[in-house]
C-alpha cells in the first residue's frame, strides 16, 4: 500500500512539475538569440562587411557559431576586448589595421550622377537622383567605405572626422615619471 | 529679516584671496586694439554669423544669429570693422579652434539705435525673444541662455526665485563689486525675473564675506520697496554653487537626475545676469562688456568693465603683471583652467583672469596612491564618494563610476583640494564624464545606422517582391491574350478541333510567366541599347572634301604636339617618359 502510494506522489508530484515546466516554455518562450542581440550591441553596426559577412548582423551570428571575434576593424580593439568578456574567450589582436573614424566626402564638381554610390551604401546616407549630383549626410555616414568601389569616376574620398569642440574629450590624467637622478 | 538657513555637507575653506581686488572701485577697461568675439559663447546652438569679412558694424550690432531656442544671439562689441570670420583658439581647456567675428575698432564706440521694452506691457514670449535677441546669458559660469530658465515648470508652482551673489571662489570679486556700485540695477533686474516667474519668495544668497555688498543690495531693496530678502549665507566653498545655495536657502535638496531646478520650484540666476537682462530691458542694450576680475600674480589687481573679445594680454597688461608670470587662469583657482594662449578672447562667461605664477600656485608634488582615508567624501558637497569613482574612473570602467552617481559631480574641486595624496581627482572625472558622452553618441549613431540599415534591407525585399509581382501580371496578361487571339484564330477557321493547338501554348505560357516576362524585358533592354547605339554613331567625318580631310589633319597633328592626345602607335612610349 505504501509503495503505492510513494508512486503516486512521485507521479503527481511529476505531473505538477512537468505541466509547470511547459506552460513557463509557452508563457516565457524567448524570441531570437539573445546571445546575438548581445554581440550586435557591442557591434558598430558600420554594415561596412570587413568582417566578410554581410552586415553586423550576420558577423554576430557568426560568432556565436564559432567564429573568431577580432574581424571587426570598426569596432577596434576595444570593442575585441568587450566581445573576450562577453564571451569569456581570449582577447586577440584585431585583424586589421585600426583606423580613426572617418567620413566620406562626395567631390560634387566630379559626381556624374550615376547613382551607384547610392545603391552601394548601407544607410542610405547618400542623397542624389540620376544625373543630378549626391552628397553625403554626414550625421548617417557610418565611414563603412562601400561607396569607393562603385563610383566610376572616383569622386568620393574619405577624410578622418576632426577633434571639435563639440566631439572633444577630456584626456586620461597623466601620471609623471620623474627619471630618477 | 531673521530666517532659518540650513547647511550642505562637506565644502572646503580656501583662503579667499577677495581683498587684493575689491578695495578699488570698477574701472573701464580701454578699447583693445582687436576684438575677437567667438561666436559659439553660451550653451546650445552655435550662432551663425550674419556678417562677413570687410562689413562695418556698431556697437550692439547682431554679429551671431541665435541657433534654436537654446542658444542666444552675439553682438558686436563696439563699432568698427571686420576684419574675418575665421576660426580662433577660444578659451577652453581643449585649446581648439573655433568661428570667431574679428573686428577692428574705429575708436567711435558708436552705439546701433537701442530698443528697449516694457517687459509688463507686452507679453512674456516677447521678453524672452528680446532677452534670447539680447544675448543674455547666465553669467555666473555655465553661460545658459537666461530665457531659457524663465519659463516655469509645467504642474510646478514657482516657490522660490534664488539670486546668486555668494561668489564663493577664492580671488573673483567681480559680483561682489558689481553688487557694491550697481546694486539698483541689479535688483530692478531681479524684479523684471520676478514679474516673469512669478514666485511667491525672491532670495538674494549672498556670503558674509562680503558685507558692503550685503548692505548696498538692502538699501536698493528697501529704496525701491521690494519684498525681496537679502540673506547673508555663511562663506564656505561651494555655497555659490546653484544646488548648495538652494540648499542653504530653502533646505531643497535637488535629485541629480532633475535636469532643471524649476521642477522643484526653485530658479537660481546669478546677480551679473539680473543686471545685463535689466540693461537689455530698460535700455535695449545686448550684452557686449562684462565686469571682471584681473588679480593673481599682479602689482595692481582690480575689477574692470570689459568689451566681449578682448584678448586676455591686453587686460592682463593693465594691471601689471610680475615678471614671472606664466599663464593666465580663467575663472578661479578651483574650477579655472589655464587658457591655451595668452591672446584668447574674453567671453560672456569669463568672471575672473588670474596672472599664474608658480610662487602663487606651487605645482602639485607628483600623485601618489590612494590610502582610502576618505577625506575627498568628506569634503564633497554633493555627498558623492569621489575615491570609488576615482577607483573606477582611472580603471575605465565607466558603467562603475554612473553607478556612483558620477554625473552628479559639479567638478568643484574640493575632494583634490583635501586629498593627502594630492591626486587630481576632479580630472579623472571629467575624462570619464566625457568618455562616456561619447560613448552614448557612438551609441546613438550605431543604433541609428542600424534601423536605417534594416529599413534598406526591407525596402529593397519589398521591391524585389513589387517587381516580380507586377512582372508575372505582365506575363500573364500577355499569355492570356496570345491564348485568346489563338483561340479567335481557331474558332474562325472552324476546325473541328479549336483549341487543341492554343491549349498546350496558354498551357506553357501560364507555366512559366516568369521566365516568359523575364525573356521580354531582355528583348526589349537589347532593343533600346542597339536603338541607342545607331543613334550615337558619328556621323561628320564621313563623306569629307579632301580639303576638310586636310584641316581635320592639321588639327590632330596639332593636338599631339601639345601632348592633347597621345599619338596612337607611341603611346606606351609618351607614357613612360611622363
Amino acid at each position: 500500500m505504501d509503495i503505492l502510494l510513494a508512486i503516486a506522489i512521485m507521479a503527481l508530484g511529476a505531473v505538477v512539475l512537468g505541466a509547470a515546466l511547459g506552460f513557463a516554455a509557452i508563457k516565457f518562450k524567448v524570441e531570437g538569440d539573445p546571445l546575438v542581440e548581445k554581440i550586435e550591441a557591442i557591434l558598430p553596426q558600420t554594415q561596412c562587411g570587413q568582417c566578410g559577412f554581410p552586415g553586423c548582423k550576420p558577423y554576430a551570428e557568426a560568432i556565436v557559431n564559432g567564429e573568431e571575434i577580432n574581424k571587426c576593424p570598426p569596432g577596434g580593439a576595444e570593442g575585441v576586448q568587450r566581445l573576450a568578456d562577453l564571451l569569456g574567450r581570449e582577447v586577440k589582436p584585431l585583424d586589421a589595421e585600426e583606423k580613426p573614424k572617418q567620413i566620406a566626402i562626395i567631390d560634387e564638381n566630379t559626381c556624374i550622377g550615376c547613382t551607384l554610390c547610392i545603391q552601394a551604401c548601407p544607410v542610405d546616407a547618400i542623397v542624389g537622383a540620376a544625373k543630378q549630383m549626391h552628397t553625403i549626410v554626414a550625421q548617417q555616414c557610418t565611414g563603412c567605405e562601400l561607396c569607393l568601389p562603385p563610383c566610376p569616376v572616383e569622386c568620393i574620398h574619405m577624410e578622418v572626422i576632426p577633434e571639435t569642440i563639440d566631439n572633444w574629450k577630456w584626456k586620461y590624467p597623466v601620471i609623471e615619471i620623474k627619471a630618477a637622478a | 529679516m531673521l530666517m532659518n538657513l540650513f547647511k550642505f555637507k562637506g565644502g572646503v575653506k580656501p583662503p579667499s584671496n577677495k581683498l587684493q581686488s575689491n578695495h578699488l572701485p570698477i574701472a573701464q577697461a580701454p578699447m583693445p586694439s582687436r576684438l575677437i568675439v567667438p561666436l559659439h559663447q553660451s550653451i546650445g546652438g552655435t550662432p551663425r554669423p550674419i556678417i562677413q569679412a570687410g562689413d562695418h558694424v556698431l556697437k550692439g550690432q547682431m554679429i551671431g544669429q541665435a541657433d534654436g531656442w537654446i542658444s542666444a544671439a552675439v553682438h558686436a562689441p563696439t563699432s568698427g570693422t571686420v576684419l574675418e570670420v575665421a576660426m580662433h583658439v577660444r578659451p577652453h581647456p581643449s585649446g581648439l579652434d573655433s568661428l570667431c567675428v574679428v573686428i577692428e575698432p574705429d575708436g567711435k564706440d558708436e552705439w546701433i539705435t537701442r530698443t528697449p521694452i516694457d517687459h509688463r506691457a507686452v507679453p512674456p514670449a516677447d521678453v524672452f525673444h528680446h532677452l534670447q535677441q539680447c544675448g543674455i546669458v547666465g553669467l555666473g559660469g555655465a553661460g545658459f541662455p537666461a530665457h531659457g530658465k524663465l519659463t516655469p515648470s509645467k504642474g510646478v508652482a514657482m516657490d522660490e526665485l534664488i539670486i546668486n551673489g555668494a561668489e564663493c571662489e577664492p580671488f573673483i570679486t567681480c559680483d561682489d563689486l558689481l553688487m557694491r556700485e550697481r546694486a539698483d540695477e541689479v535688483v530692478r533686474g531681479i524684479a523684471v525675473f520676478r514679474d516673469l516667474l512669478q514666485p511667491k519668495k525672491v532670495l538674494i544668497g549672498i556670503e558674509d564675506n562680503k558685507p558692503e555688498a550685503i548692505a548696498a543690495m538692502r538699501a536698493a531693496v528697501d529704496a525701491q520697496n521690494e519684498p525681496f530678502s537679502v540673506v547673508a549665507v555663511p562663506t564656505l566653498y561651494p555655497a555659490g554653487g546653484a544646488k548648495q545655495l538652494i540648499r542653504v536657502l530653502t533646505g531643497k535638496e535637488v535629485p541629480g537626475s532633475m535636469r532643471s531646478t524649476a521642477d522643484m520650484g526653485v530658479q537660481v540666476f546669478n546677480v551679473g545676469t539680473a543686471y545685463s537682462a535689466w540693461r537689455a530691458v530698460a535700455h535695449g542694450e545686448p550684452l557686449v562688456s562684462r565686469i571682471l576680475t584681473i588679480t593673481g600674480n599682479v602689482h595692481a589687481p582690480r575689477n574692470y568693465e570689459v568689451l566681449i573679445g578682448t584678448p586676455m594680454d591686453e587686460l592682463l597688461a593693465l594691471a601689471q603683471p610680475h615678471p614671472d608670470t606664466d599663464g593666465i587662469l580663467m575663472g578661479g583657482p578651483m574650477m579655472g583652467f589655464l587658457v591655451p594662449n595668452p591672446q584668447v578672447p574674453v567671453v560672456k562667461t569669463t568672471n575672473c583672469l588670474i596672472a599664474h605664477a608658480d610662487r602663487l600656485f606651487p605645482p602639485k608634488a607628483p600623485e601618489m596612491p590612494c590610502i582610502r582615508c576618505g577625506a575627498c567624501a568628506r569634503a564633497c558637497p554633493h555627498e558623492l564618494q569621489p575615491f570609488e569613482m576615482y577607483w573606477f574612473a582611472r580603471a575605465k570602467n565607466f558603467g562603475k563610476t554612473q553607478e556612483y552617481n558620477i554625473f552628479d559631480c559639479i567638478e568643484c574641486g574640493c575632494c583634490s583640494y583635501v586629498c593627502p595624496s594630492r591626486i587630481p581627482l576632479v580630472q579623472y572625472f571629467r575624462f570619464a564624464k566625457s568618455e562616456i558622452w561619447a560613448r552614448e553618441r557612438e551609441k546613438n549613431a550605431a543604433d541609428q545606422a542600424k534601423t536605417r540599415f534594416e529599413f534598406k534591407q526591407y525596402r529593397e525585399e519589398r521591391e524585389k517582391a513589387d517587381k516580380a509581382e507586377k512582372l508575372a501580371k505582365a506575363a500573364a496578361a500577355q499569355a492570356a491574350k496570345k491564348a485568346a487571339e489563338a483561340a479567335a484564330a481557331a474558332a474562325a477557321e472552324g476546325d473541328a478541333t479549336p483549341s487543341a493547338g492554343a491549349a498546350p501554348d496558354a498551357a506553357i505560357a501560364t507555366v512559366n510567366p516568369e521566365k516568359e516576362a523575364k525573356r521580354a524585358t531582355i528583348e526589349a533592354a537589347m532593343a533600346r541599347a542597339k536603338a541607342q547605339r545607331e543613334a550615337v554613331q558619328p556621323k561628320n567625318v564621313d563623306n569629307l572634301t579632301p580639303d576638310q580631310q586636310k584641316v581635320a589633319d592639321d588639327i590632330e597633328a596639332r593636338r599631339v604636339a601639345a601632348h592633347l592626345i597621345a599619338p596612337e602607335p607611341v603611346a606606351p612610349d609618351n607614357e613612360k617618359s611622363e
